[in-house]
């Protein structure tokens, strides 16, 4: 029963490595969709991490931390996403290393087939 | 059709209610099914969760690799960015290369989207059609046959067997 | 011992909450801050989790629930105001 336990609370402190690093790429990423590479998935993969741990510590709670798990798993993706497009559409600077932008070039040319029409 | 999505809502919500609660009184499961059984009478009919999903034994057995095969991925593609961030020189080599998808269902598409971007080191930033705008955080290769079979291969040939 | 390992994870929890602090700060536009703040919901999560440990009630993970609930919904409605206003 102990050994369960403590191994819970390593997994708990590897996902809290896992958040950290998060938020180290979320300070020294170039640009904001490194930024977001870097720090939401790092930070959920840690969250996921640190709530199993914590099911294995304490028995019993496995139920409503799994409806936390599911529910971090299925609506992170989704906001994450959501401020990309947003933030692409804005017209967000990407930084110099980038190497192509596929996205920018399709727009442009639906827009000079608006302005054609 | 229409029973068949009341019915699945049904238990969705029942089971979710039982972890909710996480108790097996008498009272707290008559509450939870009243609710259970109102809300899929209510929002039932506009359901798309399980659109035309089979529930075959296949589908279980590939729902099931599919999990395995993501949690891999997303283990894998975690420790990479994770070495990334800590890289003093920080070698990253980003751009949004475009990649087209085999899927036709919508809600199989949607769980691709996601988990391309739950995976660290990609990211769908947009959907246009058929084609899936991906911002790459280390850009291997240009053309969109190639970097899908990277990216989004694993994934798609689970769910075409899931969704059809 | 267990208790010992979890308060050091507790501790790199708040260090993160704090590193993206600093990019809430400084963050150059109204994206990144919505970034920030969403990790430090996500982080927010598992640090009200680990409370609930400590303090020994199960009620407590119900309060993380409705955090990771009203955050998505937040985040959302920013980027939508982002993208094409109200």
């Amino acid at each position: 029963m102990e050994g369960i336990k403590i191994a819970g609370a390593i997994i708990t402190l590897v996902g809290a490595i896992f958040i950290f690093l998060g938020g180290l790429g979320l300070v020294r990423m170039p640009d904001l969709f490194n930024r977001i590479q870097a720090g939401t998935k790092a930070s959920t993969l840690g969250t996921i991490l640190s709530l199993i741990g914590l099911a294995m510590v304490n028995e019993g709670w496995i139920w409503k931390l799994l409806i936390i798990i599911v529910f971090v798993l299925i609506t992170n993706p989704v906001s994450s996403n959501m401020i990309a497009r947003a933030a692409h559409h804005r017209g967000e600077k990407l930084t110099g290393q980038t190497l192509t932008d596929m996205l920018e070039e399709e727009t442009d040319n639906s827009k000079e087939m608006e302005d054609e029409l | 059709m229409n029973i068949r999505n009341i019915v699945n809502l049904f238990v969705l919500l029942f089971l979710i209610w039982l972890m909710l609660t996480g108790t097996l009184e008498p009272v707290s499961i008559a509450v939870g099914l009243l609710l259970a059984a109102g809300l899929s009478i209510a929002f039932g009919k506009n359901s798309m969760v399980f659109g035309k999903l089979r529930f075959t034994p296949k589908m279980f057995y590939y729902t099931f690799l599919y999990l395995v095969v993501f949690g891999w991925e997303l283990i894998k593609s975690n420790f990479k960015v994770a070495l990334l961030v800590i890289n003093p020189k920080l070698p990253i080599n980003p751009g949004i290369i475009k990649v087209k998808t085999k899927l036709k269902s919508p809600m199989g598409r949607m769980i691709l989207a996601n988990s391309v971007t739950l995976t660290p080191g990609t990211l769908t930033i947009d959907i246009i059609g058929d084609t899936f705008y991906i911002h790459w955080i280390d850009v291997k290769t240009l053309d969109p046959e190639e970097a899908g079979r990277e990216i989004i291969g694993k994934f798609e040939k689970y769910l075409e067997v899931i969704y059809g | 011992m267990v208790d010992k390992i979890l308060i050091a994870a507790g501790i790199l929890m708040i260090l993160g909450i704090f590193l993206s602090l600093y990019r809430f700060i400084k963050g150059p536009d109204v994206s990144n801050r919505v970034i920030s703040f969403d990790v430090m919901t996500v982080i927010s999560v598992s640090v009200i989790a680990l409370i609930a440990h400590f303090a020994g009630r199960i009620i407590y993970l119900d309060v993380a629930l409705v955090y990771a609930l009203l955050s998505f919904v937040s985040v959302v409605v920013i980027a939508r105001y982002i993208e094409r206003g109200l």
